[in-house]
């Protein structure tokens, strides 16, 4: 007997940098583009991939990151410390970015919009929204509601959970 | 390799139902794979179908969903509308071509 496929995902979003919002969405789109249902729960900082003003600036860290390398992916490692000089963080998002535009990865607001379109839904975390302070206004126009841990449970009935 | 009896035609595909040699393709062959899938092909569909062999040629891919929107004018909303349930997938298969390669 095959095993059974996966029929639902719920992914939760919880890093607001750049490397910490691509893997959440590109699996959540990923899910859709299978006939999988797919729903997102963006907390902490990673609530800034649905918030208008911030959605389209995020960064990729530089500080604290060993995996970084000069001058591509494949490249020399470069010695963290380097992470730290201004503008390095901006650097080096542009460089993921043109990489990313090459493969056809869309922006953050784009690829909201693409998989809010294919069905997936949008949810943001209560207890981070509060925290934040951020109102109804602040989010994107796909933001499906804002749940309570209570209900991302209740939500995810049958699915598989997906942390990132 | 499996081959089967479709649309009058012998067509040869693989495991997950691909074909393998486009030139064994034509309306009749999509229209029966389509149906397969439970699709019964419309223009709207032929749009899709008549796009993704025009950039395939130029590419040797199949578009994801991003070129099909920019450049193909599809929207996202039409795709799964017109192959639900794995628009790309199933697009690409009814139109003779492989497995899309691509994670977006």
């Amino acid at each position: 007997m095959s095993d059974e496929p996966i029929k639902k995902v719920s992914i939760i979003v919880s890093k607001g940098s750049l490397e910490g919002v691509y893997p959440g969405l590109i699996m959540a789109n990923g899910a859709r583009m299978e006939g999988i249902e797919a729903n997102l729960f963006f907390t902490f900082f990673g609530l800034h991939a649905i918030v208008k003003k911030k959605m389209n600036n995020l960064k990729v860290a530089t500080v604290g990151n060993p995996a970084l390398c000069v001058p591509d992916a494949m490249g020399m490692a470069m010695p963290t410390i380097l992470g730290a000089i201004p503008g390095m963080s901006a650097f080096a998002t542009m460089m993921m970015k043109k990489e990313m535009e090459k493969i056809d990865i869309p922006p953050v607001d784009e690829f909201v919009e693409m998989i809010s379109d294919a069905g997936g839904k949008i949810y943001a975390c209560k207890a981070t929204v509060d925290m934040f302070k951020l109102k109804d206004e602040d989010f994107c126009p796909q933001m499906d509601g804002v749940l309570t841990v209570g209900d991302f449970y209740e939500m995810s009935a049958g699915s598989q959970i997906i942390f990132t | 390799m499996p081959s089967k009896e479709i649309a009058g035609t012998t067509i040869d595909v693989n495991e997950e139902g691909f074909l393998t040699d486009r030139s064994q393709w034509n309306k009749d062959v999509a229209a029966a794979l389509a149906s397969e899938e439970g699709i019964e092909l419309t223009d709207e569909h032929w749009k899709v179908i008549d796009f993704i062999e025009a950039d395939y040629a130029e590419k040797q891919a199949i578009p994801g969903m991003r070129r099909m929107n920019k450049v193909g004018g599809i929207p996202t909303k039409d795709l799964y509308r017109l192959f639900p349930n794995g628009p790309i997938k199933k697009a690409a298969r009814i139109s003779g071509y492989p497995k899309p390669a691509s994670c977006v």
